[in-house]
C-alpha cells in the first residue's frame, strides 16, 4: 500500500497521470498475449488489396483482423489500397509480380478488377474476395467470398424498423456510385411496411451531410426514422435531428466507438454490424487453411459476416472493443 | 532561355555563339529530372527485391504511361503559362460519353468513340475560349470546369443509366477492335507491355517535334514567357492558348478510351485529384509554374518517376500510408534539383 502511495506521489510530482493515457494502453498490451504465431507452417506472403480511401475507419478494422490472423498463422501480410478502380487493379498486378502465395481483394468495382484477378488465378495464386463482390466472386475464380450480402442486410433493417413501429423512413446514401449502398436501401424498402425515401449526400463533406439531413427533417415532420449507411454519418444525423427539433430515431449501418456510446445512451436506435474484423481475419485464415490443407469454406456460397443487429443491451459489452478499434 | 553574360567579342552576335555539347546538355530542362529518375531507380532497386524483375518493369511502365499520356499536353500548357485543373475528370467524362452514347443509341462502339472525341475537344475549346474571352486566370476558369464536369459526370450517368456506373458495352460491335487500339497488350517473355506505352511515346515524340521544330512551338514558349511581348511581335496568342487546351482534351480522350476499353464499365465518380498528378509530373520534369520553360521529354521522365515511386513503395512492402508523404518530398526535391541545375547551366553560359 505504501509502495503504491509512494509511486502515485512520485508520478503526480513528475506531472504524470497515473490513469489512462499511453501507459495504460501499453500495460494492457503487455498483459495481453503477444501475437506469436501458433503454427509451424512456412512463412507465406499474402497480399490484401482493397478499394478503401485514405484513412478509412472501416478498412482499418478489416486490416487489424487480417494482421491478427497473419500473426497467428505465421504470414507475411501486405496491405495496399486505392479508391480508383484502375489504381486498385495496378496494385493487384504488383502483388502478382511479387509472386505472393495468396491474394485478398475487394470487388467494389468488379469490372476494373476482372482481368487482373483472372491473371492471378491463372498464375496459380489462390484468391479470396472480401466485403464487396459476392455476385462476381465465383465467376472470377475466387475460392470464397467473405462479407455481408447488402440486400439481406437491408432486409434485416426493414424488419427491425417494422418491429419498432416506424412509419416513414429516410435512407441516407453518402457515396455516389456505390452499388452496395443502393442495395442496402432497396433491401430495407422491400421488407419495410411504411414508406422509405432515399437522400443522397456528399460523404466527403460532413457539414454538408448534416445540413442536407436537417433540411429534409425540417421540411417533412412526419419522418420518424433516419438510417445512415456508415458509422460517422450517424453522429451527423443526430446533430441534424437536434437542430431540426425532430423526433426521428437515428439508426445506422456499421459500428464505431461513438455509435457504441450512442447506442448505450439511446441517442441511437440500433446499428447493423457486418463485423469488418472478421472479414480481414477470416480471409487470411481461410487462405492459410487452403494453403495448408486445401480447405475451402462456404460450399461455393459467400461466407456471411453480417448482418448483426446491435441495440442498447449489446452496446455495453462492445464498448471496449470499439475503443480498441476491432469492432 | 535568357542568355546573360558577355558576348565573346565585339561585332559578333551573341545568338551565334557556339556552345559545347556538354553545356547544351546542362541547359536542357529535363536534365534535373533524369538525374532524379536515376536516383529513384537505384533506390528502389536496392530497397525492393521484386522491383528489378522483368514483369515489374511492365507494371511500372504502364503506371507511368497512364500518367504520362496526360502529362505531355499538360506540360505544353504549362510552358504556355496556363493550368488545367479539369484534366483529371475530363478523362472520366470522355470515357462516360463514349460508353453511354454507344449504349443508348445502340450504335457501333466507334461512333461513340468519335462523338466522345468531339465533345471532349468541345470541353477543351470551352476552357481556352473562356480563358481568352474573360481574361480571368486559367486557375479559376478550369477550377470551374473541373467542378462542373464532376457534377455532370455523376448527374448525367445517374440520369441516363439509372446507376452511378455505365452499362456494359463489351458485347457490342466494334468493341473488340477499339479494345485493340486503346487497351491491348503485348507479352514478351513475362513482360506485359500495354498499348498505352505506345500512345505515350508517340505523344512525347509529337510534342517534342512541335516544341523544337515548328512555329507553333515557338509561339508556345513566347506566350508562356511574356504574352504581351509575344502579341506585339505578331504571335497569335489566343489561337495558341486554345490550341494548347485542345491538346489536353485530346489526351484526355485517349486516356478516357483506355479506361473504358480496359474495364468495359466506367465509374462516374473517378478521376478527381488526378489533374494534380499530371501537373506534378510536368513540374518534376522541369516545367516552370510561371511558364515559358520546360519540355515534353521532361514530363515523360516525371511520369516515370511517379510510376516508379507509386509501385516501388508497394514492391518494397512499405506501409501505403506513407505514399503521399514520399510523393510530396519527391516533388520538392526534384524541383529544387531542377532549379539548381538550371542556375548552374545559366551561370556557365
Amino acid at each position: 500500500m505504501g509502495a503504491v502511495l509512494a509511486a502515485v506521489l512520485a508520478a503526480s510530482l513528475a506531472g504524470c497521470s497515473s490513469t489512462g493515457g499511453k501507459r495504460a494502453e501499453e500495460r494492457a498490451a503487455q498483459q495481453a498475449a503477444e501475437g506469436r504465431s501458433a503454427v509451424n507452417t512456412p512463412r507465406w506472403t499474402f497480399a490484401m488489396v482493397t478499394h478503401s480511401g485514405d484513412g478509412d475507419t472501416f478498412w482499418d478494422i478489416v486490416q487489424k483482423g487480417a494482421e491478427q490472423a497473419a500473426a497467428k498463422d505465421n504470414i507475411n501480410f501486405l496491405y495496399s489500397h486505392d479508391a480508383e478502380g484502375q489504381q486498385q487493379a495496378e496494385l493487384v498486378q504488383t502483388a502478382i509480380d511479387k509472386k505472393v502465395d495468396g491474394l485478398i481483394v475487394s470487388l467494389a468495382k468488379p469490372d476494373s478488377m476482372k482481368a487482373v484477378v483472372a491473371k492471378a488465378v491463372k498464375a496459380g495464386i489462390p484468391v479470396i474476395t472480401v466485403n464487396s463482390g459476392s455476385a462476381e466472386s465465383k465467376a472470377f475464380g475466387a475460392l470464397t467470398h467473405i462479407g455481408q450480402d447488402e440486400s439481406i442486410a437491408g432486409e434485416a433493417v426493414g424488419d427491425e424498423l417494422d418491429e419498432r413501429g416506424r412509419k416513414k423512413v429516410l435512407c441516407v446514401l453518402h457515396e455516389q456510385g456505390n452499388v452496395g449502398h443502393e442495395q442496402r436501401c432497396a433491401g430495407a424498402k422491400k421488407t419495410f411496411g411504411g414508406t422509405m425515401q432515399n437522400l443522397y449526400v456528399d460523404g466527403t463533406n460532413m457539414p454538408d451531410v448534416q445540413a442536407s439531413i436537417e433540411a429534409k427533417l425540417d421540411s417533412d415532420r412526419s419522418i420518424d426514422a433516419v438510417v445512415t449507411l456508415g458509422a460517422p454519418f450517424a453522429a451527423a444525423a443526430v446533430k441534424a435531428k437536434q437542430t431540426a427539433g425532430s423526433k426521428a430515431e437515428i439508426d445506422t449501418f456499421d459500428l464505431n466507438a461513438s455509435v457504441a456510446t450512442g447506442l448505450a445512451n439511446e441517442s441511437l436506435g440500433f446499428a447493423v454490424d457486418q463485423q469488418p474484423y472478421l472479414q480481414g481475419y477470416e480471409a487470411v485464415d481461410l487462405l492459410w487453411l487452403h494453403r495448408y490443407n486445401q480447405n475451402v469454406l462456404g460450399g461455393g456460397r459467400p461466407v456471411l459476416t453480417g448482418p448483426q443487429i446491435i441495440t442498447a443491451e449489446d452496446a455495453e459489452a462492445l464498448a471496449d472493443y470499439t475503443k480498441r478499434g476491432t469492432r | 532561355m535568357t542568355a546573360t553574360g558577355q558576348p565573346a567579342a565585339p561585332h559578333t552576335d551573341e545568338r551565334l555563339l557556339r556552345t559545347s555539347p556538354l553545356r547544351k546538355l546542362l541547359g536542357r530542362p529535363e536534365l534535373g529530372s533524369v538525374v532524379g529518375a536515376a536516383a529513384v531507380f537505384l533506390f528502389f532497386a536496392i530497397a525492393a527485391d521484386s522491383f528489378l524483375q522483368t514483369s515489374s518493369l511492365g507494371t511500372v511502365l504502364y503506371a507511368a504511361s497512364t500518367i504520362g499520356i496526360m502529362a505531355v499536353p499538360v506540360a505544353l500548357l504549362m510552358i504556355g503559362g496556363e493550368f488545367d485543373l479539369s484534366a483529371g475528370v475530363m478523362v472520366t467524362s470522355s470515357a462516360l460519353i463514349s460508353s453511354m452514347f454507344s449504349y443508348q443509341m445502340t450504335a457501333n462502339v466507334w461512333v461513340g468513340v468519335f462523338v466522345s472525341l468531339l465533345v471532349t475537344l468541345g470541353f477543351g475549346a470551352f476552357n481556352g475560349f473562356m480563358l481568352t474571352r474573360t481574361k480571368l486566370p486559367s486557375f479559376i476558369i478550369t477550377l470551374g470546369t473541373f467542378l462542373m464536369l464532376t457534377g455532370l459526370n455523376l448527374g448525367f450517368t445517374k440520369l441516363i443509366s439509372g446507376t452511378v456506373s455505365t452499362k456494359t458495352i463489351g458485347d457490342m460491335e466494334g468493341f473488340e477492335s477499339a479494345r485493340k487500339v486503346f487497351a491491348s497488350y503485348l507479352t514478351i517473355g513475362d513482360v506485359e507491355l500495354k498499348v498505352t506505352i505506345l500512345w505515350w511515346a508517340a505523344l512525347v515524340a509529337i510534342a517534342t517535334w512541335i516544341l523544337i521544330r515548328t512555329r507553333f512551338g515557338n509561339w508556345i514558349f513566347a506566350v508562356g514567357g511574356e504574352a504581351d511581348a509575344a502579341r506585339a511581335v505578331g504571335v497569335p496568342v489566343i489561337r495558341t492558348r486554345i490550341g494548347l487546351y485542345l491538346g489536353v482534351a485530346f489526351a484526355a480522350w485517349v486516356s478516357g478510351q483506355h479506361l473504358l476499353f480496359s474495364y468495359d464499365v466506367v465509374q462516374s465518380g473517378e478521376g478527381v485529384g488526378n489533374e494534380l498528378i499530371y501537373i506534378i509530373a510536368a513540374v518534376i520534369g522541369g516545367c516552370l509554374i510561371t511558364g515559358g520553360y520546360g519540355s515534353a521529354i521532361g514530363s515523360a521522365v516525371g511520369a516515370i518517376i511517379f510510376g516508379m515511386t507509386s509501385k516501388g513503395i508497394v514492391y518494397a512492402e512499405w506501409n501505403p500510408d506513407w505514399f503521399k508523404f514520399f510523393l510530396g518530398a519527391m516533388l520538392l526535391l526534384a524541383t529544387l534539383l531542377n532549379a539548381w541545375v538550371r542556375k548552374r547551366a545559366e551561370a556557365t553560359k
